[in-house]
């Protein structure tokens, strides 16, 4: 069986005003792809997540946003990249995680959130980062009898609430 | 893709409310008009979210900043009115573990 996915490339300006844009075209696609409201709403949120990371770090002096989509027959692939600086991929996934209830107020950071909501609205999430940070993301169709099976792909890391 | 707010004061404090989608564009403005109101000693400040569709970490995180000033004068922060979507996000961070939302807070649920 040959597949060849359809691919939506599109690159935007490193600019808060641009990550709209990006959301929203992903909202068209995965609406186009047969996705439930509340999975396009979390593939918005994370898409919107990684666009925000490349505004906020990825440049000194402005840049690009490159943003992939793949429509696969398991699901969408997500990827966003940006060709500024690199990070430590391994350092940063120790420090995501949610706010902790028992921290005073005071010491509540109001950053670090954005990775943490990548990983858990999405089924599967690669970060590398050689020239640049990419972010590539998952979201599978479910189908009936396919998303309950221990051996399926959404077992993974799946957290729905 | 914009946001709206107005806000109304009342008896206790000052209450805001929020139309539209708080993003990395929007939240600057929504930061502007909450932090000063919650600078202000003893006393509340209700963030209505009735009409927001669409809310991500940017927007989380200015809630984290007017929880922080609140609470350094003395004053209270609330959240109302949030829909499933909007919830869901307070409560996969933990936020809804700090911040009073409808009347609730899940003090150390987790």
């Amino acid at each position: 069986m040959v597949n060849t996915a359809d691919v939506v490339e599109m690159t935007v300006p490193s600019k808060a005003e641009y990550v709209g844009v990006v959301r929203l075209t992903v909202s068209g696609i995965a609406n186009r792809a047969g996705f439930s409201y509340d999975d396009i709403e979390d593939m918005k949120i994370a898409v919107a997540e990684a666009c925000t990371n490349v505004v906020d770090h990825a440049y000194s002096n402005g840049g690009t946003i490159k943003f992939s989509c793949s429509i696969e027959e398991e699901g969408l692939k997500l990827v966003v990249s940006d060709d500024g600086q690199s990070v430590d991929v391994v350092q940063l996934r120790e420090e995501i995680g949610p706010v902790d209830g028992q921290d005073p107020v005071g010491e509540l950071k109001e950053g670090g959130l954005g990775l943490f909501l990548i990983e858990s609205l999405m089924d599967e999430v690669e970060i590398s980062s050689e020239a640049g940070v990419a972010i590539v993301m998952k979201k599978f169709l479910q189908r009936d009898g396919v998303e309950e099976n221990a051996d399926g792909p959404r077992s993974a890391d799946k957290q729905k609430q | 893709m914009n946001l709206t707010l107005q806000t109304k004061e009342t008896e206790a404090g000052t209450r805001v409310m929020v139309e539209g989608e708080i993003d990395a564009y929007t939240a600057p403005e929504l930061r502007e008009t909450l932090i000063p109101l919650t600078e202000k000693q003893n006393t509340e400040v209700v963030v209505d979210l009735a009409n927001v569709e669409y809310i991500d970490s940017t927007g989380l995180g200015i809630f984290i900043g007017a929880l922080k000033s609140a609470h350094s004068n003395g004053s209270e922060l609330a959240i109302t009115g949030v829909n499933e979507r909007v919830h869901r996000l307070f409560s996969i961070t933990g936020l809804d573990e700090v911040i009073d939302i409808d009347g609730e807070r899940r003090e150390g649920a987790k």
